[in-house]
């Protein structure tokens, strides 16, 4: 029985990363009412754009920068679709995961055809050396600094409630002159450009490289993460924490053979079973945002 | 205090100029005039679909008109937004409150007009406090919208106007929903605002109501302006009757009371002499019960919503249900139809128990039904013919697999008998709401039901229309079917009802012969006189 | 100038819509073309009318179109009742675990009783997935679309889970599952070609669901169930049972999907069996207007793409996810076209309220 403790809650906080970030990319879009089913293929956007730029220019810094850019459009084009158009939220956002992933394996092989190119200069990682603190700029960001903010935005600020009446009730909304439109396109935008981040850190921070499965699922683990924190900041990073931490274990159980029994896919598969589960017993009471799903038209 | 704003010459706060606005065919507001004055109750009368609501809505920003201006102290505004109408000091409590019910009281008054930054909560909710104390409210600033009643949820919305400033307040039916009590509080709440100086317009179809509140009346009446009144000296008869078209007009005509007859006007108004009316009806009837609800009780939400109801309705007749909106006629309807769960109590069609039938047992056992939702009875983008065999599918179904030739020869059947104006391969959604109406007319009595259920059928339908399904109604009793007829409409009932049965807050409180149907008696009761 | 909605629609309107829908698409997909040096046209020529010129092109399309009918009319089923199951991934997913599991574990049986038993395995490992779903939206209103979608990346867990333990090639080790026995090899529906007989059952299967929607009954139920759920109920429609009942024959039937792909192409399990086959089936329903004939027509469609992308990728060095792109891209052209064609524009100015009459 060898589990290195401080290594597992290392490797806890960087599998957390990604999911912090576009899980609350997600919140945030999904707070205004908008079932965000194209986060899987922003996420992979963002890695390959993000890999592709940092690859072109020599900068990790740029690959972010054109990384949260080609978030910012994927979230705009989701909102010309659900918001401009009306059009159905899951359709549209399954759609688009799929059109974005055909685009950039597309390019990727268009680029790279079978070769498997890597970053000649990628993140650091900070506090080298040390156990637990050795981590990614985005990890420290994304805990300390975007979970905070955000938690404070939505509760404290004009756009939070913007954002809140929008999600809850948009008939009151546009009474009140808020801009039902505005709103979902800049949560959308901005939520998109968190998610975009979150795909980005896997290939500028973590592997230095892309590859086709880059993403494998993570979008809806983040879909599973907020419906699970029930669209609150805070339950949403600690899910992030959990399933990360499963995560981690059923890799370090792996090394270790004493433990094969366990099937580390059975882990992995926990955040979905206990939001399932977590409907289930919470039933009714699990209540979405009052305009979930629904496009606005004045009567 | 009536007579307090008869004189207009103070500039007017709100200035409605030549508003037009056309849906269609339909004129909805043509050539809309209206001025209301600085401390100022002006109260809007009109009957459902005489273009109160799109006035509003113009006046609110949620409707463009075709023409007009709205000016606000002599300053013509554009108004494209309810933002840009609370920025000019117009503000609006309508009957679907505006608030989201996941926010404290506070966050609501304040929301509209909130940037986007930091948020002083200590503040405004000093402000909101403040503002409540200026019209007498007491509400818990930090409890949830989506805790309070709907009477307290209403003083939520007047708050909000209060607190951005506004000089003019539009309330949009504001009693529809409330308990007397809460109408009340309301009236209070007007007199205040009134005190402070702001402009108020009270937009109603309650007669009694406006006389008790307003200074001045004006009367819209299919989309026209036919009269300005200072309510202090008007009489009610004369505002209904500019309300209804006086005993000039072909309305007079429709409504099928004998004619001469004064009651109809009284009815409108709510009081007016017990001279009683001719009965409709063939008189009392002893055909044997089609419909008999025995203890009948329906819980929603934790409470009874109807209680203990005894109700029987004899074959060839038309059985009238009177009440006040919001007092289980709605609940009794959906639990009729099968749509809504019965609690304790029995119910029978035609002699067999159907309390816990559904909608198909209840339709096999000679039910029929016509719900004052129409738009929620049909498929939209189904075609006229697949909506007409609804409920009749079996019927047209030969080996296992639609007669579809069938189906199509009774859709022509039923649009030829019910003089439908459309092809059965129609989407129902393009058809007018008065053939919308006659498509489920003829679905109805398409199956020869024993008694028909219906609520509000004419509700919004033109003179042609309305005319025709009073016929209908009539010939089926003639036929010898039993009719539950579910009106807000006095003049309906007393025109078509052999019986008449007053519903107050989910209860029978009377039951009488048509002719004992007095608008006064019925007035009392609906008001809940007859129940202590 | 600004949009204003249509009162009534002519009815050319869709079939136009539709088509300037696939000309922004091709008009789109030429950029991607260009970028890899191939011509437009050329590419055009390659992806859609070439595998239709020859035998075997033909052939290939009716393969790659198979998968793509089982889901596709699975999803259509589903979405017509209103019930939005975006779960055929996973449920295609578990009925290959099923079909698997008969196949090696009765390896003997010969294949009038092995190949039922094949399908009947996928059907009941589909309805399985779309059990809980199903379950819990009609016994406590909890919403599919969550649920269904989470259930994919689970299905898929299962399969990985399977293939590296307890199934894992007892041969040569790696992670594809031991070969299904002989009589669960679906034999070949046209002679000399890899067409099998899993092409001929989602035929039946969609002539069958087409037949039930557009002729019987219980179609123009569901039909109503969907579009107007609370007229539906009104009118007798008992919406929720029959909610749950498409959600579990389209679980059934994308379980069908996966045993046929499973005896049919791979004649075992590996974690690739699907190649979102679950997903595309959400394109292939919706692009068919929820239709039976429409399913055919799209993933025939699709299949004849997917052909092409394969040629053209070893022919001209444009990459074969081009077919994927297609396919997304067809969606939210037409998506968007059909929302279009509710408007119309009004190039009158409109009246400023400060205008006089």
């Amino acid at each position: 029985m060898s589990i290195n403790l401080l290594a597992l809650i290392g490797a806890m906080l960087t599998i957390a990363t990604p999911l912090v970030w576009a899980g609350i990319g997600e919140l945030i879009t999904e707070r205004s009412g908008v079932l965000n089913l194209s986060i899987e293929g922003t996420m992979y956007l963002g890695a390959f754009i993000g890999f592709l730029a940092a690859a072109r220019s020599g900068s990790p810094w740029v690959g972010l920068l054109a990384a949260v850019v080609s978030g910012v459009v994927a979230g705009a084009l989701m909102a010309f679709f659900v918001v401009t158009l009306g059009l159905n939220q899951h359709v549209s956002g399954l759609g688009l995961t799929l059109l974005l992933i055909a685009i950039c394996e597309f390019t990727f092989r268009l680029l790279y055809a079978g070769d498997r190119p890597t970053l000649d200069d990628k993140f650091t990682v900070l506090f080298r050396g040390t156990e637990v603190l050795a981590q990614h700029w985005l990890t420290y960001v994304g805990f300390l600094v975007l979970a905070p903010v955000t938690w404070w935005v939505l509760r404290s600020t004009g756009l939070g409630m913007r954002l809140h009446a929008v999600g809850e009730s948009f008939e009151a909304a546009d009474v009140a002159g808020i801009s039902v439109t505005a709103t979902r396109y800049v949560a959308l935008m901005v939520g998109s450009a968190l998610m975009a981040i979150g795909g980005a850190f896997l290939t500028l921070a973590v592997l230095g490289s892309f590859t086709l499965d880059i993403v494998s699922g993570r979008g809806w683990v983040c879909i599973a993460l907020v419906i699970f924190a029930r669209w609150r900041v805070w339950p949403a990073v600690l899910g992030a924490l959990i399933f990360a931490g499963m995560d981690a274990l059923q890799l370090q159980l792996a090394i270790t053979s004493a433990f094969d029994a366990v099937p580390g896919e059975l882990m992995l598969a926990l955040p979905y079973l206990a939001v399932i589960a977590a409907l289930a017993i919470g039933g009714r009471t699990v209540r979405y945002p009052g305009s979930y799903l629904k496009a606005y038209r004045r009567a | 205090m009536t007579g307090g704003a008869t004189d207009t010459v103070a500039r007017p706060l709100l200035e409605l100029t030549g508003i037009t606005k056309r849906y269609g065919d339909l004129l909805a507001n043509d050539d809309v005039s209206l001025r209301v004055a600085p401390g100022e109750v002006v109260a809007m009368l009109g009957e459902n679909g005489a273009g109160k609501s799109t006035l509003m809505k113009v006046v609110y920003g949620l409707v463009r008109p075709d023409a007009g201006t709205v000016a606000v102290d002599g300053r013509p505004l554009d108004i494209s937004s309810p933002k840009d109408a609370m920025g000019a000091g117009i503000g609006m409590v309508t009957q679907e409150f505006s608030l989201v019910e996941t926010m404290t009281v506070t966050d609501n008054v304040a929301l509209s007009g909130t940037g986007l930054g930091r948020v002083d909560r200590a503040e405004t909710r000093r402000r909101v406090v403040e503002a409540m104390e200026r019209v007498g409210v007491s509400l818990d600033p930090d409890r949830l919208v989506g805790s309070l009643s709907i009477g307290e949820r209403q003083r939520v919305e007047i708050v909000k106007a209060l607190f951005h400033d506004c000089r003019v307040v539009i309330l949009d039916e504001p009693t529809a929903v409330l308990t007397p009590q809460d109408v009340r509080a309301l009236f209070e709440t007007v007199r205040r605002l009134r005190a402070a100086g702001l402009g108020i317009l009270v937009v109603s179809h309650k007669l009694r109501e406006v006389a008790e509140i307003s200074d001045r009346v004006v009367v819209l009446r299919r989309g026209r302006l036919v009269g300005d009144r200072v309510t202090a000296t008007v009489r009610d008869e004369e505002l209904a009757a500019l309300m209804m078209g006086g005993s000039t007009d072909e309305v007079a005509a429709a409504t099928a009371t004998p004619a001469g007859e004064p009651s109809e006007l009284e009815a409108a108004v709510g009081m007016g002499d017990p001279e009683p009316v001719q009965p409709a009806g063939a008189g009392p009837t002893t055909g044997e019960p089609v419909l008999l609800l025995t203890g009948l009780t329906v819980s929603r939400g934790g409470r009874d919503v109807l209680s203990g109801i005894d109700l029987t309705v004899r074959a060839g007749e038309i059985v009238g249900l009177a009440g006040v909106s919001g007092n289980g006629q709605t609940e009794l309807v959906e639990v009729l139809s099968g749509t809504l769960p019965v609690t304790s109590g029995t119910l029978e069609v035609d002699g067999q128990d159907v309390t816990s039938a559904d909608v198909g047992r209840r339709l096999a056992a000679g039910l029929g039904r016509l719900t004052e939702d129409r738009r929620g009875s049909v498929v939209p983008q189904m075609s006229v013919e697949y909506n007409l065999v609804l409920e009749d599918l079996p019927a047209y179904t030969k080996r296992g697999l639609l007669d579809r030739k069938a189906v199509r020869a009774h859709a022509e059947a039923m649009i030829e008998r019910f003089d439908i104006r459309a092809r059965p391969a129609d989407a129902v959604a393009t058809l007018s709401g008065g053939n919308m109406q006659k498509v489920l007319l003829a679905r109805a009595l398409a199956r020869r039901p024993r008694v028909l259920v219906v609520a509000q059928p004419t509700r919004g339908l033109d003179i042609g229309a309305y005319r025709y399904v009073h016929q209908q109604l009539d010939e089926l009793r003639t036929e010898g079917a039993g009719v539950l007829l579910v009106s807000e409409d006095l003049d309906e009932l007393r025109a078509l009802s052999d019986r008449v049965v007053v519903l107050f807050r989910g209860e029978v409180v009377g039951e009488m012969p048509v002719a004992e149907a007095s608008p006064d008696r019925l007035g009392v009761l609906m008001a809940g006189g007859g129940s202590s | 100038m600004k949009f204003v909605l249509r009162g009534h629609e002519p009815r050319w309107l869709a079939p136009v819509a539709v088509l300037v829908a696939v000309l922004v698409t091709l008009a789109l997909t030429a950029v991607p073309i260009r970028l890899a040096g191939a011509a437009p046209l050329a590419a055009y020529e390659r992806y859609l009318v070439t595998p239709l010129t020859s035998t075997h092109g033909l052939h290939e399309v009716l393969l790659t179109a198979t998968p793509l009918l089982f889901t596709g009319i699975a999803v259509a089923i589903a979405f017509r009742a209103g019930y939005w199951n975006i779960g055929a991934e996973g449920q295609f997913l578990l009925g290959a675990i099923g079909t698997t599991w008969v196949g090696t574990t009765f390896t003997d049986l010969p294949a009038p009783v092995a190949l039922p038993l094949g399908f009947l395995a996928g059907a009941a490992g589909g309805l399985l997935w779309a059990v809980v779903p199903a379950w819990l939206k009609r016994r406590a209103g909890i919403d599919e679309v969550v649920t269904t979608l989470l259930l994919n990346p689970v299905a898929l867990l299962v399969v990985q889970g399977l293939l590296n333990g307890p199934w894992r090639n007892s041969s040569s080790g790696f992670t594809d599952s031991d070969r299904l026995g002989s009589g669960f090899d679906l034999p070949a529906l046209i002679p000399d070609s890899r067409v099998h007989w899993g092409f001929g059952v989602a035929v039946v299967v969609i002539v069958v669901t087409g037949v039930v929607l557009a002729r019987t009954a219980t179609g123009v139920r569901i039909k109503a169930a969907g579009q107007a759920p609370r007229a539906a109920e009104f009118s007798g429609v008992d919406v929720g049972r029959l909610q749950w009942r498409c959600a579990l024959v389209s679980g059934a039937i994308a379980g069908l999907g996966g045993a046929s792909q499973v005896m049919g192409v791979q004649h075992q399990l590996t974690a690739g069996i699907s190649d979102g086959y679950g997903y595309t089936g959400v394109i292939v329903a919706t692009l068919g207007g929820l239709s039976a004939i429409g399913v055919v027509l799209v993933a025939l469609l699709l299949g004849d793409i997917s052909v092409g992308a394969q040629n053209v990728s070893l022919v001209l060095q444009v990459p074969a996810q081009l077919g994927a792109m297609f396919s997304a891209l067809l969606l939210l052209a037409v998506l968007s076209a059909m929302s279009w064609r509710r408007y119309r524009l009004q190039w009158r100015p409109r009246p400023r309220s400060g205008g006089s009459r």
